[in-house]
């Protein structure tokens, strides 16, 4: 096994992952990039429409060209970027196994940043039952056959999901050479509300049914068919088609941060962070949409930018902003986090519609959170969003946000409304009012 | 490719000494069996004909993968016998093959009174079926074997020696064995018809009527499980009806092994049949299955009840199993008869035999069904010995967890950097396994195939990342 030995080792080079790496190496640290992938990028690689860079970038480009950019904006600063480079294992508290076409791998470094993504439930996940034909995909195979592959779809699709995602796949499968017949939402309405469905109803044509679920796949060699079903009356119906995609519904790719044994949030099955994207294994950092699937690219990438100083002041052994082990106030199970001389961090809650919220964690002294933001992932539509904050009974901070609470949609909380939290206080929880 | 195996074009036109129909599990241990034989100084000639485009595509392919003791069968059963004569064969033939077996142990729990009751009766049973490692215990020991089970285990039976092991691999082992004994697998081929009567007066032979035309074979062995009471009937025989029992079983994600190291089996009572719980040899964990007798031989769909009814036993079984990602579900057909027995008879005078009715269990005793078959052949006429000329089994390609997989293995990986390039993420499948088993004997026909044989795109995320490219590599054979 050959041995390598690095300031800081990023697993997955997606947009995160790679903005990270460029600040690390700018800042005169040696750091590796592992992607698994054969070209670095992620995502974006296949996500062949504009959009992207705008928050990071101040610009917008394409998903590949974005890709290409971030890329070799990391390989600029000095980063190595290693590719069909598959992160297998732990084999220390920041040592790695790693399997490459030049063999196998020991990458010990003195920090790591996980920046390993997220990707999309697929149907066994799901649970949807029926018969097993080819066919049934996710977006993301979806845009890898189409974009990467240049392979066939058939004619006749239902999209499962009516999130951002979704729309992206309409114009993947319209591309291909397939109609979209139907887009189905189990939310009353679409969740990617406003932005894209108005329009996109318009302009695509395509219908959406809400509150509506996918029960049954039906055809043996194809698929023929899929059964829907009504949430409110209970009806079902038949819905011929030849390509089912289930968008949406993310899941992070967490195995690594599992397999670590970090704490982990239960709602969205990711590595707890506290502000300063540390997880609670000292050293070890995660950033990107393995702490919040999903959000977009560009918000993905700032986190990366975020975490730049917090590993560089870890390294340093830097008092007051991060720096080995302390414990956490104990009441939330989510146990210790590597940083914070600050103090101990408080656990930051959310309460339903909400499922998850990101940060887990508020450090207090460690500095706001990437991009001034708490995101919250909601199960349900609100369309005027007042937000309560309350740390040990008491309230903190209430606020009427102007836009709405959607399902299928990162919601984000300016940070500021944490600002009158009790630093020695208990756990601090968002609800909305 | 082997010669040996087609999946279109003509079929052999002389006759040949045996067909074995039906390319799962026990069609392909008989065909092993048959090809490693000789009568008369001469190699026996065998084909094994197949409906589907793949041997072990059927029932074979969606069972709860267990290596039986057979301590629950019912004694004196020819089942019995078979299953514990079969589970020391495979577990034999496994090492020499490279067919993946994991020692776990199983535990079976009592939830009730009843159940709790029954347990020394079951350790009574299992030493009648020869097994006496079976020990019951106590509710502080289940809970030690198993901690994540759920509360009310009062509780259990140890079964030391039920194993796991790899169903598809055990298949084509099997398969690819045969062809390397001379046997041909004749994929694509639906027995549709029969006649008798060809051949010379004292060496009869039977025509088996394809969907890829005649095949003249003067002896015949039916294994074609869910089809095999039709095919009996082709013999003008009316001994059993199979009557398709579907099993629903749902595949945990890996991160859930840890919470089963062993099988967890239910106590048969009068609540009905349980569910168990099992880790499978991919490292991930199994519940099922269901129990539903279907009349439609061909639905392997899964249902919204099936779902429900396991969703609703895994909750009580081992509430910290659901919490973790289904990464698969499927469905099986058992080949279940009105009998409570295998279905096992030979028509001497047909120069036929069939092996019918052959349950879950069939996947254990198939070795000894074929050892068994080749016995009853011999009292019938065709008196055979085991060829002197036989080479040690093909080594098969790893697909399990509990031994080194390619990714693993630096010095592999420095003779050849596709063992180091990985394809398929989530099970970690590498380029090279993948060119290996598009290459190899008895090459899969699709992407189920090619699941199969490499484990790829079985993981997680269902193709997510690698689907495209996996597809890719399959179409770029397939055009070649």
């Amino acid at each position: 096994m050959m041995k390598l030995t690095t300031d800081v080792a990023v697993v997955g080079g997606g947009p995160s992952g790679l903005t990270a790496a460029a600040g690390l190496a700018a800042a005169g640290l040696r750091v590796l990039v592992l992607d698994r992938e054969r070209e670095a990028g992620g995502i974006p690689r296949h996500s062949d429409h504009t959009g992207y860079g705008l928050r990071d970038l101040r610009t917008v480009m394409t998903g590949p060209a974005y890709a290409r950019l971030l890329a070799n904006r990391a390989v600029e600063a000095g980063a190595r970027v290693r590719t069909s480079a598959m992160v297998t294992g732990w084999a220390g508290e920041h040592a790695l196994d790693v399997t490459t076409p030049e063999g196998r791998l020991r990458v010990d470094a003195r920090a790591v940043v996980l920046a390993t993504g997220a990707r999309e439930r697929p149907r066994t996940a799901r649970m949807v039952p029926g018969d097993r034909p080819p066919g049934v995909l996710t977006t993301g195979q979806l845009q890898n056959v189409v974009h990467l592959h240049h392979g066939r779809v058939g004619t006749r699709a239902v999209i499962v999901g009516a999130e951002l995602v979704s729309w992206s796949a309409v114009l993947t499968l319209r591309e291909a050479g397939c109609r979209t017949v139907l887009m189905t939402s189990e939310h009353a309405r679409a969740e990617s509300y406003g932005a894209f469905s108005v329009p996109g109803r318009a302009v695509l044509r395509v219908p959406v049914a809400t509150s509506t679920r996918v029960v049954r796949i039906d055809g043996r060699d194809a698929v023929e068919s899929v059964e829907i079903e009504d949430l409110r009356t209970g009806e079902r119906r038949t819905v011929p088609c030849d390509t089912v995609v289930f968008t949406g519904d993310w899941v992070p790719d967490h195995e690594l941060a599992r397999a670590a044994g970090l704490s982990m949030d239960p709602g969205s099955r990711s590595p707890v962070v506290d502000n300063t994207l540390a997880t609670s294994r000292p050293g070890v950092f995660a950033v990107g949409n393995l702490v919040h699937p999903v959000d977009t690219a560009d918000v993905a990438a700032l986190d990366g930018r975020h975490v730049v100083r917090h590993v560089l002041a870890y390294l340093s052994g830097t008092p007051g902003t991060t720096g080995p082990g302390t414990t956490d106030s104990g009441t939330t199970g989510s146990g210790t986090t590597g940083s914070g001389g600050g103090g101990a961090a408080i656990p930051l809650r959310a309460e339903a519609p909400f499922t998850w919220v990101s940060p887990g964690l508020v450090r207090p002294g460690a500095g706001a959170p990437p991009r001034h933001r708490i995101l919250l992932w909601s199960a349900e539509h609100r369309p005027i969003a007042r937000v309560v904050v309350t740390q040990d009974g008491r309230e903190i901070a209430r606020r009427t946000l102007p836009w709405p609470v959607s399902p299928g949609r990162v919601f984000r909380v300016p940070s500021s409304l944490l600002s009158g939290a009790d630093p020695r206080g208990g756990p601090i929880t968002i609800s909305l009012g | 490719m082997n010669s040996g195996v087609s999946r279109s074009g003509p079929l052999p036109e002389g006759a040949i000494d045996v067909a074995v129909v039906g390319g799962g599990v026990v069609g392909a241990a008989v065909a092993r069996e048959l090809a490693g034989r000789e009568s008369g100084g001469r190699a026996l000639s065998v084909a094994l004909v197949e409906a589907r485009a793949d041997v072990g595509d059927g029932t074979s392919k969606a069972n709860t993968a267990i290596l039986h003791t057979g301590f629950d069968a019912t004694p004196g059963t020819l089942e019995s016998r078979l299953v514990r004569r079969g589970y020391e064969l495979l577990g034999e033939y496994a090492g020499r093959a490279g067919i993946p077996v994991e020692r776990t142990g199983a535990v079976l729990v009592a939830w009730t009174g009843e159940e709790l009751a029954a347990l020394p009766g079951l350790a009574d049973k299992a030493v009648k079926n020869g097994y006496r490692e079976c020990e019951v215990v106590g509710a502080d020991e289940v809970y030690r074997m198993v901690p994540a089970l759920g509360p009310g285990a009062l509780g259990g039976l140890t079964v030391p020696g039920e194993s796991i092991i790899c169903p598809w691999t055990t298949t084509l082992a099997f398969a690819t064995e045969a062809l390397a004994r001379g046997a041909r697998v004749l994929l694509n081929t639906r027995v549709e018809s029969v006649q008798r009567g060809g051949g010379e007066e004292g060496d009869e032979e039977t025509v088996l009527l394809t969907s890829r035309g005649p095949l003249r074979a003067r002896w015949v062995v039916n294994a074609a499980g869910l089809g095999s009471d039709a095919v009996d009937g082709l013999f003008g025989h009316e001994r059993f009806t199979v009557t398709p029992r579907r099993g629903e079983l749902l595949v945990f994600d890996k991160m859930a092994r840890p919470l089963a190291n062993r099988i967890v089996l239910p106590v048969p009572s009068s609540r009905g049949k349980g569910v168990l719980i099992s880790p499978t040899i991919y490292g991930n964990v199994m519940l099922g299955p269901t129990a539903e007798d279907l009349r439609d031989r061909t639905d392997t769909s899964t249902s919204e009840e099936g779902f429900a009814f396991l969703v609703d036993k895994g909750l009580a079984l081992m509430p910290a199993l659901l919490k973790e990602e289904v990464t698969a579900s499927y469905a099986g057909l058992r080949a279940a008869t009105e009998h409570g027995d295998y279905q096992v008879h030979l028509d001497a005078a047909q120069r036929y035999l069939v092996l019918g009715g052959i349950r879950s269990t069939g996947l254990t005793s198939s070795m000894a069904l074929a050892e068994h078959a080749a016995g009853l052949l011999a009292e019938a006429g065709l008196v055979t010995s085991v060829r002197d000329d036989l080479s040690e089994p093909p080594r098969m390609p790893n697909i399990g967890e509990a031994f080194p997989r390619p990714y693993m293995c630096g010095d592999l990986i420095a003779k050849d950097p596709a063992y180091g390039t990985v394809v398929c993420f989530c099970e970690r499948v590498t380029a090279g396994e993948i060119r290996d088993a598009l290459a190899s004997p008895l090459p899969p026909a699709d992407i189920d195939g090619l699941r199969r044989r490499t484990r790829a795109m079985m993981g997680r995320c269902q193709g997510f990342f690698c689907g495209a490219e996996i597809a890719e590599r399959l179409a770029r054979v397939e055009e070649s």
